[in-house]
């Protein structure tokens, strides 16, 4: 393979590169010829799942997306846009970064960070805000903590000194994730209405620029990489792991922002996977145009790289612009007080297609719409069948499961649950205040409150999906991961707006993998109709599994809910810990005897698989409503919804976030551990000033919401049926201290 | 009195600083770009603020290059004339660097990047910035550095308590000094000091992020109107 020109391409070429003979076939068909091997990389990557979502896009395409506040459709552009008045417009989107993070978590992280926040610059949008959704094994592996090092610390370099705060996320961990791991960032940016810039190429004679970092050789076939399974050989593919540079992260974003505004910018995209090859592909089919490139004009950082190599390479930091012709020098002036490459490498043409130049000599010829998604890219329907354990699960009746007496005991080891724990640990990693914007570091709730400046409005944003939920029922579970996404932002005050997703799946050549994916999609199209949040966008990451010695195990299908509310008027901002003994203290909502896929099940009846909680969509939806108008009536002074580890838990957080105890009464007419422990959706517990109390009442009563009035915050102990259940600053040292413990290594 | 803000590339925290002097305080606030000598017009009586950040990536020591921009040329003389100069953070660093600060901030004692509230109680009023704070009142004030572990030798260390050159200590709420209160492992739990000449400033915490309503916190801009308010007194 020294010269590639001369390198004989077959069906075998193509195999190496993750094509199918049939995919091999088709280029060929298209091209009227056989492919060199440049033009069939080329083919590679942008056919490859992570570039041409060939597996899911059918599917994705039966979700909601269309709303009043959509500026854009989902997938026209890097990332969706959302109108969120007063001229003002949030782009968002949440991205895997999986198995780069499973072999090398540092870099692999901070790579998946710098991404995401460039989807949403290269838009002209300026990120405000970050979250991360991530999924480690069992923590009590040296392995598994290694990763969450590894991947923290990523996150934390790359977003600390990119400057901006990190507001929010979640982090879970299941022996499913043990091999591979889930990185999913999501980057939240404001633009003013009608200031984006489109990722398109347009105008004869245009010249098109590379600007930021030099290429380099990392990354190449990354997008292809992805696209496969992990396997223990995993780890010789090092060199597809790219190697992130926030400090120049930075400067591109404040030099692209700049150049826009010099009006000399006709289209930009960032480059990601598969880097020149995507951007100059999906910007010329866009507009319908083509590309002359001279690759010997694009700055390298070593000398001798092969043509295939800067064409695939995912070197970091760069962008592909298009500039109004006459107009260079504005651009050019920007870049060169940034102190970044700003290179002129090609030009539009008329011809539809991309031609890239080396040493005089054309070394590829590529149809542009023949590559990319939505125009020559194949599109596949998988064949799904029900995996037998969904039955098997469904067998599992947590109703049938003898009484467990031992409350207290039970409370503190659920207490410690990894997964219920603070994530302080984690969290104080990353600057969550830089901007100044972040409402949430001081008045915490359920969803993170980011201040839009010059406005009385803030954005509000969550990541969610309990993936145990969606293994045991994905129709339902990803119901649940929506309307769960939307309770939190309601319960802060806030409206949801719409989704984002990232959807991480085992391999869609699996039928069962592929009947979870199918469920999903429907369970989350029916979720985002109820609840009017639009889906604007996301990724799809598929072979997110581990090979075992005797067979492969697919990870839990995870499909992150990446939710974007907004809060017209910041004084509706409401937070989740109790204010002060005395205030009563309401459940909202209908518990049920339930006690399906309950961190409870997993961790103190060790009864790891279940049926999911029970729900209902139209009562979660009324629920949220009413909250919403108790919020705006100043009736309620904390809301916080229950989720994982039930009633007790929800309280739990708010007495430790507030420093105060509570006492309530279970009733009667459930098994007290469901009551306490279960996760039965579509309730929250709110408190009252006792002054406000009959209001209350009356409002829920006319409004027909179920409630019940449990008890009241007291001062700094739990009691429950009278029963002292301990101190508070007893659990508030479990809570704050474990996840440090558990990473130091110390057995509990 | 005016206010120049200087801009690092890399620098994160300047629009924040600037947003303070200029929206809150309504004062006159201008950036300075780190390629200029030029202070556009800032005189002694006037402050110029050096931001948190990473300036120029910090991939060597933090602030080892920006002590050698063009602008710190000019930020160094004016500091010598007697000119009000504070860094904040990543602009602590950069003074240390640059000399015109004793000491140096080390990693922190745990290795990690650390951002949360913390304590400090002022430890002098004998400067600007303290003046107006009321004495054994802890602030609640934000960090956010890997590298804020502040090391000076015993001798140093001395010279800086015996001409009260420590502003602030980290504390708990009640402004006691001890070392569970301690975020970084600082010698004496000093966050913050100024030179001898009292008219430069350093500090780890920042003020800046504590200084508008919508954040819930105000402790910080009370160091802001300190400055304001006794920048007359001691001029």
């Amino acid at each position: 393979m020294q010269n590639q020109s001369e390198t004989l391409v077959t069906v075998e070429t193509g195999k190496k590169l993750g094509l199918t003979e049939a995919e091999f076939e088709q280029i060929v068909s298209i091209m009227g010829r056989t492919p060199n091997f440049t033009e069939l990389s080329i083919y590679s990557v942008m056919w490859s799942e992570h570039c041409s979502y060939k597996n899911s896009i059918h599917w994705l395409k039966t979700l909601p997306r269309e709303g009043k506040r959509l500026l854009v459709g989902a997938g026209e552009e890097n990332a969706g846009l959302v109108d969120i008045g007063d001229g003002l417009a949030c782009a968002f989107k949440i991205e895997s970064h999986n198995h780069p993070s499973a072999i090398e978590p540092f870099q692999g992280a901070a790579t998946g960070v710098g991404g995401i926040h460039r989807d949403i610059f290269t838009m002209g949008a300026r990120p405000i805000a970050a979250l991360n959704s991530l999924r480690f094994g069992n923590i009590d592996l040296p392995h598994t903590r290694r990763l969450v090092e590894g991947v923290v610390a990523g996150i934390s370099h790359y977003g600390n000194c990119f400057g901006v705060p990190t507001v929010g996320g979640e982090v879970y961990f299941n022996d499913c994730y043990n091999q591979n791991i889930l990185v999913n960032a999501m980057s939240v940016g404001i633009v003013e209405v009608g200031k984006t810039v489109s990722a398109i190429a347009e105008g004869l004679g245009n010249p098109v620029f590379i600007v930021g970092s030099a290429t380099g050789k990392d990354g190449i076939h990354g997008a292809t990489f992805a696209s496969a399974d992990l396997t223990e050989d995993s780890a010789e593919d090092l060199p597809a792991v790219q190697v992130g540079d926030p400090f120049q992260e930075k400067l591109l974003l404040e030099a692209t922002l700049e150049a826009i505004k010099t009006g000399a910018i006709v289209g930009m995209q960032d480059m990601g996977a598969a880097g020149i090859t995507c951007s100059t592909s999906e910007m010329s089919a866009k507009g319908g145009v083509g590309m002359m490139i001279d690759l010997d004009k694009v700055p390298t950082r070593q000398k001798n790289m092969k043509p295939f190599e800067i064409l695939l390479s995912e070197s970091q930091e760069r962008m592909l612009i298009v500039c109004h012709k006459g107009q260079e020098q504005l651009l050019l002036d920007v870049f060169e007080k940034w102190d970044l490459e700003c290179a002129e490498i090609g030009e539009v043409t008329d011809t539809g297609t991309l031609v890239f130049h080396t040493s005089g000599t054309k070394i590829a010829e590529v149809n542009a719409h023949s590559l990319v998604l939505g125009g020559g890219a194949p599109v596949y329907q998988r064949e799904y069948k029900r995996p037998a354990y969904v039955e098997e699960i469904r067998k599992i009746n947590t109703k049938s499961i003898p009484l467990n007496t031992k409350y207290v005991a039970s409370a503190k080891k659920l207490a410690a649950s990894p997964n219920l724990v603070s994530k302080r640990w984690i969290y104080e990693q990353y600057d969550s205040m830089v901007r100044t914007g972040t409402m949430t570091t001081n008045k915490p709730s359920d969803a993170s409150v980011v201040w839009v400046k010059d406005t009385k409005k803030a954005i509000v944003l969550t990541t969610d999906c309990n993936s145990s939920y969606v293994h045991a029922d994905p129709y339902q579970g990803a119901m649940i991961a929506v309307a769960e996404a939307a309770r939190n932002i309601v319960c802060s005050g806030g409206t949801p707006v719409a989704i984002t997703n990232c959807l991480n799946f085992g391999n869609p050549y699996n039928q069962g993998v592929y009947w979870q994916f199918v469920q999903v999609i429907k369970g989350m199209g029916d979720a985002c109709r109820k609840f009017n949040t639009p889906v604007t966008g996301g990724n799809v990451s598929f072979y997110n599994q581990s090979v075992l010695k005797d067979g492969t195990e697919p990870v839990f299908p995870t499909p992150t809910i990446g939710m974007l509310g907004v809060m017209d008027d910041i004084s509706w901002h409401t937070t989740l810990h109790f204010k002060k003994p005395g205030h009563v203290i309401y459940m909202l909502g209908t518990p049920v005897n339930d006690l399906g896929s309950s961190e409870y099940c997993r961790t103190v009846l060790g009864i790891p698989l279940s049926a999911p909680p029970s729900f209902d969509m139209d009562e979660e939806l009324h629920l949220q409503q009413n909250i919403t108008q108790l919020i705006r009536k100043k009736y309620i002074e904390s809301a916080h919804d229950i989720s994982e580890g039930g009633l007790f838990h929800c309280l739990l957080e708010s007495a430790i976030a507030g420093n105060v105890g509570f006492d309530i009464e279970t009733d009667s007419n459930f098994r007290k551990d469901a009551y306490l422990f279960g996760e039965s959706q579509s309730r929250c517990v709110v408190t009252i000033n006792p002054q406000k109390e009959d209001a209350v009442v009356n409002f829920l009563n006319t409004h027909n919401v179920p409630f019940s009035r449990i008890g009241e915050v007291i001062k700094d102990e739990i009691k429950i049926d009278a029963e002292s259940f301990g101190k508070i600053g007893e659990y508030t040292l479990i809570y704050n201290n474990t996840l440090g413990q558990k990473m130091a290594g110390v057995q509990n | 009195m005016k206010f120049g803000v200087v801009v690092f590339p890399g620098s994160n925290c300047d629009e924040d600083v600037f947003e303070v002097f200029s929206s809150y305080l309504g004062m006159e606030t201008i950036k300075l770009w780190h390629k200029d000598e030029d202070l556009k017009g800032l005189e002694l009586g006037d402050c110029i603020i050096l931001p948190g950040g990473f300036s120029y990536g910090d991939y060597l020591r933090s602030g080892a290059i920006a002590r050698f921009s063009p602008i710190m040329k000019s930020v160094i003389s004016f500091a010598e004339n007697g000119g009000l100069v504070w860094g904040i953070c990543n602009g602590f660093q950069i003074l240390c660097e640059a000399g015109l600060l004793p000491g140096a901030l080390l990693r922190n004692e745990n290795q990690q990047f650390i951002c949360k509230n913390v304590h400090i109680v002022p430890s002098s009023n004998q400067s600007v910035i303290t003046a107006q704070l009321t004495p054994n009142v802890a602030l609640k004030i934000p960090i956010a550095h890997a590298e804020g572990r502040y090391f000076a030798d015993e001798a140093t260390l001395a010279g800086l308590k015996q001409n009260d050159q420590i502003l602030f200590r980290y504390s708990d709420a009640s402004g006691n000094v001890d070392a569970p209160s301690n975020p970084n492992g600082s010698i004496d739990n000093i966050a913050g000091i100024c030179n001898i000449g009292r008219n430069v400033f350093g500090m780890m915490p920042h003020p800046e992020r504590a200084a508008n309503t919508m954040v819930g916190n105000t402790d910080g801009l009370k160091l802001f109107e300190s400055l304001l308010t006794s920048s007359k007194i001691f001029s």
